[in-house]
């Protein structure tokens, strides 16, 4: 089993017989350890910051080499061995059915009570999950090869026309909604029809994404603006990532003036450490911060009433992201984020509607857009 | 010398008489013997007869004692009945007491006529103060104070038969004792075709049960024998201190006799409720009992039954105690009073008596290079007449008898009762899932030789939050009461109990499902009291007394520590079995590989790695070599199927654990233990002739257990209940492992259990998954 994604497949059933050879190679490989008096192991790569490795030179997180054992006859992992073998299957079936489910329902397709005895095989929907994510680095197939999807968290509107499956869909005529993202938007789902954007405009939260929406900035200035809702779920950083790849759009965030804001941008530029075996695909090294920074506060001459006191787990935090490989080099960042820690305080994008209910699109992204004035 | 004493002594002792008091003379009228008898009446609680209930047991105890002694020096199997009647059935429901007939009947030697009214009717009369050798009686006390009570009580004499010679007829002897005169006094005096006496056998609905069967008082069973019927007030009430107990105890410490107890209808009202701790053993086996009642002649069963009231303790092991010998005092034994009593009397007994031969002749360990020694160091010649010994000399003679090195006393005068024989007798009446014995080699208090057997009974059905139960016995007679005053009480309490695995409070007995037992064998076992209730506690006696128990401890604390371990692979097999029925299932939809194939080889890997993982466990975290603590000498183990599963070392498929009753989980080991060596083995009585045990408590002609052992396929007798009397002499082979004679001994399907969260749950065959 390969570590990395090989993405030579190009269409779906070449990538789902790959997929299927993969799960079959991995409950063979286990049968054959078995029948010839060997004990069974799993090896899964580690999911964890110790095993991912920081690509100076492509701006990502990769995942590193490490792997751990999984074994059934061991106390603390019996269970998840017996887990994963019960995900391998339902995957199989998935594939051969060519029908997809979503994490919860996956939860539900193995869940049953084990022969003989009163215990479930999955106590709740976090041990499937986890599981599925460690299938996922196991077999080097993306959660939507295995036919799994997660429920959709992102909004997008825009100057962009889409075909979802066959539908095309107009960006420009959402209403107030927006398209909402889905969480498969692989090109055999998603194909870009017609863009005139020149930019995206990232937000964090939907809230925000309203306001600039109902301001009409993306027509404005047009461009199209996407919503994550907080950290963006694979879906929308891999529509980001199509975006800035395959059209050659810059993708500028928006986010709060916190620890947790510099964490999404960091994941949106660099890649998350749980899923760094696939920063190559989600990742986005040209991602651009706008805002909010901290020098605002007295830039934008904001009131006392929008400070949020920094707590002792957000300045542990915050120390601990300027200590990032991809921070630590970066004048810049070490500059926010001491200022941050100097303010001692934290901010959110909301915080300038104290000076004016259109101050953030009318203002804010047009002036910091128009001065360039972003960290990378 | 004896004269210059006399001529010291005397002036000073007329001197004291005659001092002038006016009322000498009257005083000298009052002044007059007391009859020994006489003395006891008024001091019965010395002999145990404080108060109507121990009195009933004293009674029982001292007529058991007497029958089993009995027996033994006439090299007979005993057989004791033991039956109390109520004879006012009618009174209140509250009278705390009531009149009781204790008869008990043994199948002895019986007793030669003329020497009837010395043995019952005279106190300090006997064959077993005189001499150094083990035995249950010492002192001549016990049957005669005991038919004193009852004449005291109830004015009834003592009715005796006996029986000394077979095929002539019974005596049939009434005595009243005459307690001035310490003399009995015989009022009946006939004979009598019937022995055992018959009416017994139609007393209560139990008994004629058993004699219908030939198991109660048989006349043809009783070729000689004696019974005594003493008839007292006393109080009839179950519980610690009780005659159940103290049957039961006896059973336990004499697994080489049978005995039968009917008891009265009713109990004396109670005082306070209490249940003795043997007797919750014996009811859990009760199914057992419906089966001795089906028609004869029934198989004798090894364990306690009870049919409509009549309690059968039966024959553990079939060979008489070893025979004792009759040692002479050691030189370090010998109080100086004592030993010019001893030149005295040899002086009489032979004139010219020579001290060379004297204290070559009179007692142990004296060589004839000693004996000259002795004349040397106290100067005189080797010829040296005993006669001319003078007290100086004598003095001096004590004092080099006390220095000299010699030889400890001879031990072959010591019966321990066995390991073999302790197991049985525990097995017998303690349901526990752990039994271990130890004996000591013999040692040495006051020049007397002793020696000490342990055993323990551990889990199963006993109290797991009680201390834990001390029973205690001195040549083979329980000891019922001040138990805190006795040496092995003070024993368990001194040692260290918690270097075992158990619980146990600072300075105080083990707390936990524990039964411990103590025997002392000695030749004079020493009393705190008169009523035989407490070892006197000596150093020498109670530190044998802690090593014997450590021994046991020792053999426990392995068996807990592998207990625990075992739980624990069990734990960890379970996680691992539980879920590989799943990973099969799971392989074979995604491979097609057959399910069952993966499954067994799963299991197999599961097996192999708890057990490899057990092997590794110490508490250093080294390897080291497995110890079974069945492998030990002197345990028996009984599985008791909860939270202890045996290791299949075979790796045969589907879930091992099988459900045994306790009883049949008992002779699972028992029948496993016999294919190593049947030495340890508790075998059901049958018609061979009674056997001689060998010093050691090892069946003479037998090996020892190491040697047996290695004799695998030796065939063993299985306490096999259901088995038809004509099938009894066939011996069934055992074959290697357990599981398979499990299969043997029973044949009927068992539910297949499995351990889930420390619960067994029955199952119907392994996870249903094909």
């Amino acid at each position: 089993m390969s570590k990395k994604p090989v993405r030579t497949a190009s269409s779906k059933k070449d990538r789902d017989a790959v997929t299927m050879k993969r799960v079959v190679g991995l409950a063979d490989t286990v049968a054959r350890t078995t029948l010839s008096g060997r004990e069974p192991v799993i090896h899964v790569p580690t999911r964890a910051l110790s095993n991912t490795v920081w690509d100076k030179k492509h701006g990502i997180l990769r995942m590193g080499e490490a792997r751990q054992e999984r074994e059934l006859f061991n106390l603390n992992q019996a269970k998840v061995f017996m887990q994963t073998l019960l995900h391998s299957e339902s995957i199989k079936s998935l594939i051969e059915a060519d029908k997809t489910l979503s994490l919860r329902a996956m939860f539900y397709k193995g869940l049953h009570t084990i022969a003989g005895t009163k215990e479930k095989t999955f106590a709740d929907q976090d041990e499937s999950d986890a599981i599925l994510e460690d299938l996922e680095v196991t077999l080097g197939s993306l959660r939507e090869e295995l036919h799994i999807f997660a429920k959709k968290a992102g909004t997008m509107v825009g100057n962009i026309t889409i075909i979802d499956t066959g539908d095309e869909i107009d960006c420009r005529r959402m209403g107030s909604g927006g398209y909402a993202i889905p969480s498969i938007v692989e090109p055999d789902i998603i194909q870009f029809k017609k863009c005139d954007a020149r930019f995206v405009l990232h937000v964090e939260k939907n809230t925000v994404w309203s306001r600039f929406n109902e301001d009409k900035f993306w027509q404005k200035h047009n461009c199209i603006l996407t919503e994550g809702g907080g950290q963006p779920p694979r879906g929308v950083r891999r529509l980001l990532a199509r975006l800035n790849r395959e059209l050659g759009l810059p993708i500028y965030c928006l986010l709060d003036c916190d620890p947790w804001g510099h964490y999404i941008f960091s994941v949106i530029k660099q890649g998350s450490m749980s899923l760094a075996f696939e920063s190559e695909r989600l990742a986005i090294p040209e991602a651009k911060f706008i805002g909010l920074r901290a020098m605002d506060y007295d830039r934008c001459q904001l009131t006392d009433d929008v400070q949020i006191a920094l707590n002792d787990n957000d300045t542990k935090r915050a120390k601990q992201i300027a200590d990032y490989p991809w921070f630590k080099g970066h004048r810049g960042w070490q500059k926010e984020i001491d200022r941050l820690l100097s303010n001692g305080f934290k901010m959110e994008v909301e915080s300038l509607i104290t000076k004016d209910i259109s101050y953030v699109t009318e203002t804010y992204v047009p002036e910091r857009l128009k001065a360039k004035d972003w960290l990378d | 010398m004896t004269e210059v004493l006399d001529a010291e002594s005397s002036p000073r002792m007329s001197k004291t008489r005659s001092a002038p008091r006016a009322t000498a003379e009257t005083m000298a009228a009052k002044q007059r013997d007391i009859s020994v008898s006489e003395f006891f009446v008024k001091n019965r609680h010395l002999l145990g007869f404080d108060n109507p209930r121990k009195a009933l047991l004293t009674t029982v105890k001292e007529a058991v004692d007497n029958s089993l002694d009995a027996c033994e020096e006439a090299e007979i199997l005993p057989d004791v009945t033991v039956v109390i009647e109520d004879l006012q059935p009618d009174r209140p429901a509250s009278a705390k007491s009531s009149r009781y007939r204790i008869t008990v009947v043994d199948n002895g030697p019986g007793i030669v006529r003329k020497q009837v009214e010395h043995i019952f009717g005279r106190l300090l009369y006997g064959s077993k103060f005189h001499r150094l050798k083990m035995s249950r009686g010492q002192q001549g006390i016990g049957i005669s104070a005991a038919g004193m009570y009852g004449l005291i009580t109830t004015g009834k004499p003592m009715v005796i038969h006996t029986k000394p010679k077979p095929g002539q007829p019974a005596h049939h002897i009434e005595l009243a004792m005459n307690t001035k005169t310490n003399r009995a006094e015989v009022t009946v005096d006939k004979e009598t075709r019937f022995f055992p006496p018959e009416r017994f056998r139609d007393l209560t609905p139990g008994t004629r049960e058993l004699a219908a069967s030939n198991q109660f008082l048989s006349p043809t069973a009783y070729t000689t024998g004696t019974s005594v019927s003493i008839e007292l007030e006393g109080r009839y009430q179950k519980g610690r201190g009780s005659v159940d107990e103290f049957l039961e105890l006896t059973a336990i410490a004499n697994p080489h006799a049978r005995i039968t107890f009917v008891p009265p209808s009713k109990e004396s009202a109670a005082e306070e409720e209490d249940v003795p701790l043997l007797k919750r053993g014996a009811k859990a086996v009760e199914p057992a009992a419906a089966e001795t009642t089906s028609p004869p002649p029934p198989p004798e069963p090894a364990i306690t039954t009870e049919t409509s009231g009549v309690t059968v303790y039966p024959r553990g092991v079939n060979e008489l105690p070893p025979e004792t010998k009759e040692i002479q005092p050691h030189p370090r034994g010998v109080e100086l009073g004592m030993l010019l009593q001893m030149l005295k009397e040899a002086e009489t007994e032979k004139p010219g008596y020579t001290l060379y031969n004297f204290l070559q002749d009179k007692f142990s360990r004296i060589s004839a290079s000693t004996a000259s020694t002795f004349c040397d160091k106290i100067k005189v010649s080797s010829r040296a007449k005993v006669a001319d010994i003078d007290h100086a000399k004598a003095e001096l003679l004590y004092k080099e008898m006390q220095e000299a090195k010699l030889p400890p006393p001879p031990t072959d005068c010591l019966a321990p009762i066995g390991v073999r024989q302790l197991l049985a007798g525990l097995l017998k009446g303690v349901r526990a899932e752990f039994y271990a014995a130890s004996s000591r080699e013999p040692d040495v208090y006051r020049g007397r030789p002793f020696l000490i057997e342990a055993a323990i009974a551990f889990g199963g059905q006993l109290a797991t939050e009680d201390t834990c139960r001390v029973i205690r016995f001195a040549n083979r007679v329980p000891l019922l009461f001040q138990q805190s005053a006795c040496s092995s009480f003070k024993a368990v309490a001194e040692t260290n109990w918690r270097n075992y695995d158990l619980q146990q409070p600072r300075g105080a007995v083990p707390v936990g499902p524990l039964v411990i037992m103590i025997h002392m064998a000695s030749v004079w076992v020493p009393f705190t009291s008169e009523s035989k209730e407490a070892i006197a506690d000596y150093d020498e006696i109670r530190k044998e007394m802690k090593l014997a128990l450590m021994e046991c401890g020792r053999k426990l604390g392995t068996y807990l520590r592998k207990r625990l371990k075992m739980r624990r692979e069990s734990e960890r097999r379970d996680v691992f079995e539980r879920y590989i029925g799943e990973i099969a299932k799971s392989i074979n939809a995604i491979t097609g590989t057959d399910a069952r194939k993966v499954y067994n080889a799963l299991l197999e890997q599961a097996r192999a790695k708890t057990a490899v993982a057990d092997l590794v466990l110490d508490d250093e975290g080294k390897r080291i070599k497995e110890e079974d603590p069945a492998d030990q000498d002197g345990v028996i183990i009984v599985e008791s199927g909860a939270g202890l599963r045996s290791v299949d070392k075979s790796g045969a498929a589907g879930p091992p654990v099988a459900a045994l009753s306790k009883a049949e989980a008992a002779q699972l080991t028992v029948a496993s233990l016999a294919k190593g060596g049947d030495d340890d083995q508790p075998r059901l009585i049958d018609t061979e002739t009674p056997r001689r045990l060998s010093q050691k408590g090892k069946a003479a002609p037998a090996k020892s257990a190491k040697e047996t052992r290695s004799a695998p396929d030796k065939p063993a007798k299985l306490p096999d209940k259901a088995a038809k009397p004509s099938e009894k002499p066939a011996a069934r082979t055992v074959a290697a492992p357990p599981p398979p004679a499990s299969k043997a001994a029973e044949p009927k399907p068992k539910p297949k259990m499995r351990l889930i969260n420390g619960k067994l749950v029955p199952v119907d065959d392994g996870p249903k998954l094909f």
